[in-house]
């Protein structure tokens, strides 16, 4: 065993690399899915047939086919149709972003669509533009539906990335497989492998929860920020006891300083 | 298009108005002004298209045909040539930039504290600056008795308090005219008081235009001088409340009035 | 009218392989949703049935397969076999298959849990009052009424498991993706072999999914 880990101590920097690559793939991938997720999911949403029905087509298009397919269509076929050249990182992010940012597509669309139409009403009501009543007012309602989904995806995403090793990136789990010639060890050698690919899923969950707490926050759900919470008592000096309580315990204490009032 | 210029002119004027939705009609062909300054309470019985000439004032919904005017000026369609042709999205948006409503659900924005929902639209739609639009939106909110809750979440506010800030918000914009939709429908019976409170204080120290869908016959009662009872999308009698409510004229009336009153 | 980077004769060339390719995708699409419908109710019922302090290990396990990439885990098992004298004989396609149903019995055991979870509390409360056996009448009284509304859910895992089916080619299984590659290879017909591929992909996939769409529906109005 020692001198198994002595492999892998040794073998470290190129784990690294691989690691690196698998990274790239996995931020570059998340940066085109959101876009594509927001451009797509409100696009459909749109009330001209002339925006939504190309969103529509476009996600369906590749929710349906594959991803392996995706990438080896950019990879060996768009060269030759557009007679360009891509290098393989640029097509794995772009099959990346295509594939999963048609399904985080169909995550904003539906959350968008949950949000109160009582809530489109009122800021039409306010006279506010379209942008502003989308970006100011829907989005980020909607933004925390979504979380919870889009960090599913995400996490598909990171898992997806394993497939750039099919197009000569050596990413991680083609690193892995070098260790594993070099131990000779195939369970030693995936367990390495498999346990980083879960603590950077763990990282992601880690993340996106983080975000969800924020969103919901933002709501004024799921008890005060801790800005809120010290605004309120540096507000609330004078009259500290009774104005520092109300936060904390809630809607149930509202209608005694309501009665205060 | 300064409103003052067309002094003259009815506040809200409906012209042919008619409004369906698929095969069912909801308002047919129908013709009233309400003129400046005025306080117009709509009753009758739930489907009788109150709340749709709330929402068309509004442009919450766009009207099958007809025309609605708004001190003298088209809303939504113009007649050109002898034709009906609607106008543009923004010049819309401009029209009813003076145009506030009070939904039966708040619709607070729950993103945003409660002086964050005041500000947004003065700040970007009228234009004010940031201290401008803060300091009117803490005088509003003095009025409705919440400056204390400035930085709440409306989460956090009961029903009533969050209706209160929703008729802030729709004060902020200084509005001509006053759209209220079943105000105080949902809230719990013993905070309907205050809300109606404040809008009595509104309808007394201002000469905002209003126009009130309520089942509260004492409310409308003390602060319109108009009522009109509407039934199967049609004006079926207004006039004075102290006519109507004491001596209508239509069976419809009585009967509907001794339901609510009970 | 003629692109130059298409030859459809070079398709029609591509297809009749194509296809036999396709049939072991779907073989293996068949066999991993097998595994995975059923190992899935296994491991939604265990981790129910344990008690909190001997779930862990089992809900780590789960969660293990779940967030760690399907390539890796084929090649790791299929070497794994390879390696070992007594399974070599084992065929890559039944490793990935078994593979393919394990990794997706992770995701289906969540939708058992949450059709599960969605079955009134009434109904417990009501076997419970009428004394019934608790075994027996999980198995008659709340499965059959949480496995309705897991269905549409099962189905769309299926559909994400077929469209997961080229990466057995990682292990040499000569599925559509794979034998796209080897036309290819052979013919230079890169694009229209995975251009096909592409449209065999979508026009199995998409029907299926409104299929799930409309069932979803109709499991919602009822």
């Amino acid at each position: 065993m020692d001198e198994k880990v002595s492999v892998l101590v040794e073998f470290l920097p190129q784990l690294w690399d691989g690691l690196l690559v698998t990274l790239q793939l996995t931020l570059g991938g998340a940066v085109g899915t959101i876009v594509l997720a927001v451009v797509l999911g409100l696009g459909m949403l749109a009330p001209t047939g002339w925006v939504s029905v190309p969103s529509r087509v476009v996600v369906e298009f590749f929710r349906g086919t594959s991803l392996l397919v995706q990438l080896f269509w950019f990879f060996y076929v768009l060269p030759i149709v557009l007679d360009v050249n891509l290098d393989p990182l640029t097509c794995g992010v772009l099959a990346l972003s295509l594939n999963y940012g048609a399904y985080s597509a169909e995550v904003v669309r539906s959350s968008i669509a949950h949000v109160p139409k009582g809530q489109w009403e009122a800021a039409m009501a306010l006279s506010l533009s379209p942008a502003r009543r989308m970006f100011r007012v829907i989005f980020p309602q909607g933004w925390a539906l979504m979380i919870p989904s889009l960090a599913t995806l995400q996490i598909q995403l990171l898992k997806g990335t394993a497939v750039a090793s099919f197009i000569t990136l050596q990413d991680l789990n083609e690193r892995v497989g070098v260790l594993r010639q070099q131990t000779g060890d195939t369970l030693f050698s995936y367990t390495v492998g498999l346990l980083i690919y879960f603590v950077l899923a763990w990282l992601i969950q880690v993340g996106m929860d983080a975000l969800e707490r924020q969103a919901k926050r933002r709501l004024g759900r799921g008890g005060p920020g801790l800005l809120t919470r010290v605004r309120t008592r540096l507000r609330g000096n004078g009259s500290a006891s009774s104005t520092t309580a109300s936060p904390t315990s809630g809607s149930g204490s509202t209608s005694s300083t309501e009665v205060a009032s | 298009m300064p409103p003052t210029e067309n002094g003259t002119a009815p506040a809200i004027e409906f012209r042919g108005v008619e409004k369906r939705f698929g095969d069912h009609t909801v308002l047919k062909g129908l013709d009233f002004t309400v003129s400046p300054g005025e306080r117009v309470t709509l009753i009758g019985p739930s489907g009788s298209g109150k709340t749709t000439i709330l929402r068309l004032i509004m442009t919450l919904e766009s009207l099958t045909d007809g025309y609605i005017f708004v001190h003298g000026d088209p809303l939504t369609h113009e007649e050109r040539g002898g034709k009906r042709v609607a106008l543009p999205g923004k010049q819309v948006r401009a029209n009813t930039k003076r145009i506030g409503m009070v939904f039966q659900h708040f619709n607070l924005f729950p993103n945003m504290t409660v002086i964050e929902n005041l500000v947004e639209a003065p700040i970007h739609v009228l234009g004010l600056s940031r201290a401008e639009a803060t300091e009117k939106a803490r005088g509003l909110l003095a009025k409705v008795g919440l400056s204390d809750k400035e930085t709440e979440h409306p989460s956090r506010l009961s029903g009533g308090q969050q209706q209160r800030v929703a008729i802030a918000r729709a004060l902020a914009m200084d509005p001509d005219i006053l759209l209220l939709d079943e105000v105080t429908s949902a809230l719990d019976p013993e905070l309907v008081d205050d809300v109606l409170q404040v809008l009595r204080d509104i309808a007394r120290e201002t000469d905002i235009t209003m126009l009130i869908v309520t089942h509260e016959m004492q409310f409308a009662r003390d602060v319109s001088q108009r009522v009109m009872m509407f039934d199967g999308g049609v004006i079926l009698e207004e006039g004075h409340p102290e006519d109507i409510f004491t001596h209508p004229t239509q069976e419809r009336t009585r009967k509907f009035l001794s339901a609510v009153l009970d | 009218m003629n692109p130059s980077w298409w030859n459809w004769q070079a398709a029609a060339d591509a297809l009749p392989l194509l296809l036999e390719g396709f049939l072991t995708t779907l073989i293996a699409t068949v066999g991993g949703t097998i595994i995975a419908v059923i190992l899935g109710l296994f491991i939604a019922v265990l981790l129910r049935g344990l008690p909190a302090w001997a779930a862990w290990l089992p809900r780590l396990l789960v969660a293990f397969v779940r967030n760690t990439p399907l390539i890796v885990q084929l090649v790791f098992v299929y070497t794994l076999f390879s390696m070992n004298e007594a399974l070599i004989e084992v065929s890559a396609l039944t490793v990935g298959i078994a593979v393919i149903g394990v990794h997706y019995s992770t995701y289906m055991s969540e939708s058992y849990r949450a059709g599960i979870d969605a079955v009134p509390q009434g109904q417990w409360e009501a076997i419970s009052a009428l004394s019934l056996p608790p075994v027996r009448s999980f198995r008659s009284v709340i499965l059959p009424q949480a496995l309705r509304a897991t269905v549409p859910s099962l189905g769309n895992y299926a559909v994400a498991m077929f469209k997961d089916t080229p990466f057995l080619m990682a292990i040499f299984v000569t599925e559509l993706v794979r034998t796209a590659e080897q036309v290819g290879g052979r013919t230079f017909a890169y694009t229209e072999a995975f251009t096909l591929a592409g449209l065999i992909f979508l026009a199995a996939s998409y029907p299926t999914s409104l299929l799930i769409r409309r069932l979803e529906k109709s499991l919602a109005t009822y």
